[in-house]
């Protein structure tokens, strides 16, 4: 789960990575009143979790209450790369001298953990990253022994920060070391570090990913979750624990198997290719697929509009083919009148053979068996464009 | 000869007395692995009927690998437990350790990982969130489905399960040396590369299948790889060419971040390394069943 700059806010300073001061509104009024409350000059901040909101207009500064609440009337609302703006962070205003970059990450290549800094900020990391690989540095941080006092002034000094500011950035990367172990964080960072006129370094921008694997240990993060931006079918599915990813398209998928049905969207799109439609969803429904988690999954499937077609694919490893077609027919007794929309079913691998006469003796008029994954998508492709 | 597991593979199972534990023990045994003994520091000193066989229960891996010669750990210890259960078992220095384990925070993968790296490597880690490792008619440390596919001369590694156990059907007429699930969480212990490797020193297996999906750059650096160092024939599948930016497709690894991470990307570094690469599972068997063909 990605925070909303706001989110991360908060984070970093409990964990006494200095911040400065910021509101969270959701009206122009509210913003007027923030600003007023932090005086001075302040910040109006689109809150959407992608990058490039400054370019989209999605971050200006204001000198008075009145240009704040201003400013709030142009931010919220924009569509920022498809992120509509719902709510802005009013921060307070900051001089500032030089804009840095310091961040630590999951090295998935190294099965580690990554630190980068850069004395020269301001710029897009990724942008530094290709056209002055020099000026990043990157050191390995062990998963164990972490970022220590004297490796966060190493990374310091390999990103080049002048002696004088060593010893201002070291403790923030400690701290920020903090969060990413203490919260489970997959992302920590931190863009643009800055050195206000003041001498202070301030995290004036953040970014945090949190490890969802890691929610049994964070009952607190259940309340960092967007409910506004959650769509209602991910939400039912997930109620059902199944793992379900609304998209753009009109063939309903169900898979067991993360990768099968990865694989199975794939199919579809080339087989929709020919007949103009496309996979309306990812549902990868585990290795049990029992008639209760069937049933649960083509609820979420069935209701969502756009769906004119399901495609079942089912490889039966350690799931027997007879319990999944059992599954399928006891769904459709359960949902009755709902299940309204063809379904192909596609079965192989453990005990098939019962599970095709189990789906033919039933004979349910919307059921169509399909002996290829292939000719499956096919058929269901055709469907949707019938 | 196989890969990681062979006829003398002695296996035994973290958290053999749970659920999960005790149904792929009682299934690994039917396939003709030896399953030995299970870890449960509650149930030590007991033991239990799995599969018509008794298995002694032990405190510790290190107890059970003095008692029965184990030298593979299976591990079905549920998330919040399991780095403390492999922890355990590279701290007794076992030679193989396949966590099937679903949903385990990646700290503390990264935290066994990097423990097991300062061992030496002691301790081979396979998975976690896999299906484990398969040689069919020897042994099958894990949950791969022993009735797929018989013996034959084709390496299959794959970060999906049941894409493995796809491919494993759609080749089971030319048969798999070995079939290793490594995972799809973000960082795992055993990756394409140590699997292309061991294929590859493998006098068994003439031909591999290497089945990779969206997100990380395992599979660009696997097509790094085989260009250097593979002569055997490769093919490959890509899994989520049609997935959208910004989306978890399942595996907490499987995920595209702006351009990196993506099918195509994956697919030209592998056909840029000689490797062929079908669209779907179905058109890939056939490249492979062209190769033997040839």
């Amino acid at each position: 789960m990605d925070l909303f700059e706001y989110q991360a806010r908060d984070m970093f300073e409990r964990y006494g990575v200095p911040v400065l001061a910021g509101i969270v509104a959701d009206t122009p009024e509210e913003v007027r009143a923030a600003a007023e409350r932090l005086g001075g000059t302040v910040v109006v901040k689109a809150q959407v979790k992608t990058g490039g909101r400054g370019k989209a207009g999605g971050v200006k500064v204001a000198h008075s209450p009145e240009e704040a609440e201003e400013a709030a009337k142009r931010i919220l609302g924009l569509d920022i790369k498809g992120h509509v703006v719902k709510r802005v962070m009013v921060a307070a205003g900051a001089r500032i001298d030089r804009e840095f970059y310091i961040s630590i990450l999951l090295d998935r290549a190294n099965r580690s953990y990554l630190s980068l800094a850069s004395y020269e900020g301001g710029m897009e990391i990724e942008e530094l990253a290709v056209e002055r690989p020099e000026a990043l540095a990157r050191v390995e941080v062990d998963p164990l022994t972490g970022v220590t006092a004297e490796q966060a002034e190493a990374i310091a000094r390999a990103a080049r920060f002048p002696d004088e500011l060593v010893s201002k950035v070291a403790p923030v990367f400690e701290r920020l070391w903090q969060v990413y172990r203490e919260e489970d964080a997959t992302l920590v960072e931190v863009n643009p570090l800055v050195l206000a006129e003041s001498g202070d370094v301030i995290a004036l921008d953040g970014k945090v990913t949190l490890d969802d694997n890691a929610e049994f240990r964070h009952p607190d993060h259940a309340a960092l979750v967007d409910a506004g931006d959650v769509d209602p079918l991910e939400a039912k599915a997930k109620e059902h624990d199944l793992n379900y990813v609304k998209l753009d398209g009109q063939v309903g998928v169900i898979g067991n198997g993360a990768g099968l049905v990865m694989s199975t969207l794939d199919v579809v799109s080339y087989a929709g290719e020919r007949y103009g439609v496309k996979p309306a969803n990812f549902l990868d429904i585990g290795g049990g697929a029992s008639a209760e988690v069937m049933a649960a999954g083509l609820d979420v499937i069935l209701n969502d509009p756009q769906v004119r077609s399901v495609f079942v694919n089912v490889f039966g490893g350690i799931t027997a083919c007879d319990a999944v077609a059992n599954g399928i027919v006891g769904a459709l007794e359960t949902l009755g009148d709902e299940a309204n929309k063809p379904l192909v079913v596609r079965l192989d691998g453990n005990n098939v053979e019962e599970g095709r006469r189990i789906l033919a003796e039933a004979a349910h008029p919307l059921v169509t068996v399909v002996d290829t994954m292939d000719a499956a998508a096919e058929k269901a492709a055709e469907l949707a464009a019938a | 000869m196989s890969i990681l597991i062979g006829t003398d593979t002695k296996i035994i199972v973290q958290g053999l007395t749970g659920s999960e534990g005790t149904k792929h023990a009682t299934r690994m045994l039917a396939s003709g692995a030896q399953v030995v003994g299970g870890v449960n520091p509650r149930k030590a000193g007991t033991t239990v009927e799995i599969g018509g066989a008794r298995l002694p229960i032990f405190g510790t891996v290190a107890e059970a690998m003095a008692e029965t010669g184990a030298d593979t750990s299976v591990v079905f210890v549920p998330p919040a437990f399991a780095k403390d259960a492999v922890v355990e078992a590279i701290e007794a220095g076992i030679p193989l350790c396949v966590v099937i384990t679903e949903g385990i925070p990646v700290k503390d993968s990264a935290e066994f990982w990097s423990l097991a790296k300062s061992k030496g490597g002691a301790t081979r880690i396979i998975g976690p969130n896999c299906p484990g490792v398969i040689s069919p008619g020897k042994s099958n440390a894990g949950i791969i489905p022993a009735t797929i596919s018989g013996p034959g001369p084709i390496g299959l590694v794959s970060k999906s399960g049941t894409l493995t156990y796809q491919m494993m059907f759609e080749l089971a007429d030319i048969g798999i040396s070995t079939a290793v699930g490594i995972g799809g969480d973000p960082i795992i212990g055993t990756t394409h590369i140590d699997a292309l490797e061991a294929f590859e020193a493998d006098p068994e297996t003439k031909a591999i299948v290497m089945i990779g999906e969206i997100g990380g750059d395992a599979e660009e650096r696997a097509a790094e790889f085989i260009r250097r160092n593979v002569t055997k024939p490769v093919v490959a599948y890509v899994a989520g060419f049609t997935a959208p930016e910004g989306k978890t497709m399942g595996h907490a690894g499987a995920i595209v971040s702006g351009s990196a991470g993506t099918a195509q990307a994956k697919k030209e570094a592998l056909e840029a390394a000689g490797v062929k690469v079908g669209r779907t599972p179905s058109e890939t068997a056939t490249l492979m069943r062209e190769v033997f063909a040839s």
